[in-house]
C-alpha cells in the first residue's frame, strides 16, 4: 500500500475547521446549484419575493433548506457547504463578506470587526485539537 | 523567444474590489491597503509587460460545481468579469492570448501535467483583484492574460511540490515560444486566513513573513509544506499560498526580491505582495 505524509484523520484535529472534501461536495451539490443561481440578478430577486418558494426549486434537504432561511453558516457548512458558494448568499443580502464570516464565531459583526482590526484571530491555540496548542 | 521578467504574489481578497471599485482607497481603513501597491503600479509602467501567466483560483464563480478541475488553462480571447452575487466589478473585459495559451497547454500536457483547457472562463475577483492593484483604475488592462485556475478549494488540492513542477514546467514551455514576448507570472491567494467556522478570522504573521523570506532562496523548504501544515497553520484558506510556489518555480533558480509589503488586516485576510526578478 502507498504510504501518505499523514493520516487524513488529522485533518479533523484542526479546532474549529472543516475541511471540504469530495464527499461534501457531493452531498451540498443542490444547495451549491441553489448559491450559484444567485450569480443571475433576475433569480435573486426572485428569491428576495418568496425564499421558500425559491428554495423548493431545489433538491436540497429541508435541513439546507432550512439553514438557508436562518442564514445559519455553521450549519451549512456542517451539512456540506462551502464558503465559496455561500457568500453568494450573503452577498444577495448585501452583507459584507467579513460579516458572513464573523456570524459563525458566535462573536458579534462589531466584536469580529474589531478582533481583526488587532490582527485577528491568533494561531496560538488553535493549531490543534490533541495538541492543545 | 519568449521570457519570463518578473514574478509578482499577490492576496486578492474580494473587499479590495469593492473598496477599489466604491472609492474608498483613501479610507483610513483601506488606504495602508492600496499604498502597499503603489510602488508596483510604477514598475509596471516601466515593465509594459505583454502577457501575464496569472495563477488564481476561481470561487466558486465559473468552477467548482459540475467539475472541479485542479488546473484549468484559459484558452480565450476574452474572459468576462463574474457576478458574485451583487453585480459583476466595473472593470474592462479581460483579454486572453490564445496562441500562447495552446502552446502553453500542448507544452504541459506532453510535460505530464494532464491540464483541464478551458474556452469558456467567466474571471471573478480572484483574477481581477490582483489586476486592479498592479495597473488601478484604466479603461482596458495593458496586458494580456492567460487565466491559471488552482482547484484550493476542494480536498485535496494540488501539492506545494506539485505546484512547483508545474511552475518549472511553465517556464519551459514560456522558453520555447519563438515570438519574443515580455512575460510575467503571477502567483496570487492568501496569505493566511480562515472563512469558515469557529477558528475563522485567523491569522498567522510568523508563518506569512517566513513563507515571504523562504520564498527567494529557501524554497526548498516552501516545497516540502504538506497540506495539513498549510491548512493548521495559515487556515483553511491560506492553502492559496500554493499558488505563489507556481510563480515562484518559473522564475528559476535565484530570484532577486525587488519589493515587498505585508499588511494585516483587509476584511478577513492578512495581505501580502512580493515582486522578484529571475536572475540569469
Amino acid at each position: 500500500m502507498r504510504t501518505r505524509l499523514y493520516s487524513l484523520d488529522e485533518l479533523n484535529d484542526i479546532p474549529g475547521t472543516t475541511v471540504f472534501t469530495a464527499m461534501r461536495s457531493r452531498q451540498a451539490y443542490h444547495l451549491h446549484k441553489f448559491c450559484m443561481s444567485l450569480m443571475e440578478p433576475a433569480n435573486r430577486d426572485e428569491f428576495r419575493l418568496d425564499e421558500r418558494a425559491y428554495l423548493n426549486k431545489f433538491r436540497m434537504s429541508d435541513e439546507q433548506k432550512q439553514a438557508v432561511l436562518d442564514r445559519d453558516f455553521n450549519q451549512l457548512i456542517e451539512l456540506g457547504g462551502n464558503i465559496y458558494f455561500l457568500v453568494k448568499l450573503s452577498n444577495t443580502d448585501g452583507w459584507s463578506a467579513q460579516r458572513a464570516v464573523g456570524s459563525m464565531t458566535g462573536m458579534t459583526p462589531d466584536e469580529y470587526a474589531a478582533m481583526m482590526r488587532a490582527g485577528g484571530r491568533p494561531i496560538k491555540g488553535n493549531r490543534s485539537i490533541r495538541g492543545k496548542n | 523567444m519568449a521570457r519570463i521578467t518578473a514574478g509578482i504574489g499577490s492576496s486578492h481578497v474580494p473587499a479590495i474590489g469593492a473598496a477599489f471599485d466604491l472609492g474608498k482607497t483613501r479610507d483610513p481603513y483601506w488606504k495602508p491597503v492600496f499604498e502597499g501597491f503603489e510602488w508596483v503600479k510604477e514598475f509596471q509602467k516601466r515593465e509594459d509587460p505583454d502577457v501575464v501567466i496569472l495563477c488564481y483560483n476561481d470561487h466558486a464563480s465559473a468552477m467548482m460545481l459540475d467539475v472541479v478541475p485542479t488546473f484549468a488553462l484559459g484558452c480565450a480571447e476574452e474572459f468576462a468579469p463574474a457576478d458574485e452575487g451583487w453585480g459583476a466589478r466595473p472593470v474592462p473585459m479581460v483579454m486572453g492570448d490564445p496562441v500562447l495559451a495552446g502552446h502553453l497547454a500542448e507544452q504541459l500536457v506532453i510535460d505530464n501535467f494532464d491540464l483541464t483547457l478551458m474556452n469558456h472562463l467567466n474571471v471573478d475577483h480572484g483574477l481581477t483583484v490582483p489586476l486592479s492593484l498592479m495597473f488601478g483604475k484604466v479603461d482596458a488592462w495593458p496586458v494580456r492574460v492567460i487565466p491559471l485556475a488552482v482547484n484550493v478549494t476542494q480536498f485535496p488540492t494540488p501539492s506545494a511540490e506539485r505546484c512547483w513542477q508545474l511552475g518549472a514546467a511553465i517556464a519551459d514551455a514560456v522558453q520555447s515560444y519563438p515570438a519574443g514576448l515580455n512575460v510575467q507570472i503571477w502567483g496570487t491567494g492568501g496569505m493566511s486566513h480562515q472563512l469558515q467556522g469557529p477558528r475563522a478570522g485567523l491569522i498567522n504573521p510568523e508563518f506569512d513573513n517566513a513563507f515571504l523570506d523562504k520564498l527567494t532562496n529557501q524554497t526548498d523548504d516552501l516545497r516540502k509544506l504538506s497540506r495539513l501544515e498549510f491548512l493548521r497553520e495559515s487556515g483553511s484558506e491560506g492553502i492559496e499560498l500554493i499558488m505563489w510556489l507556481i510563480m515562484r518555480a518559473a522564475l528559476g533558480d535565484k530570484v532577486e526580491e525587488l519589493h515587498r509589503f505585508y499588511h494585516v488586516p483587509a476584511s478577513n485576510t492578512a495581505v501580502g505582495h512580493i515582486v522578484l526578478r529571475p536572475l540569469r
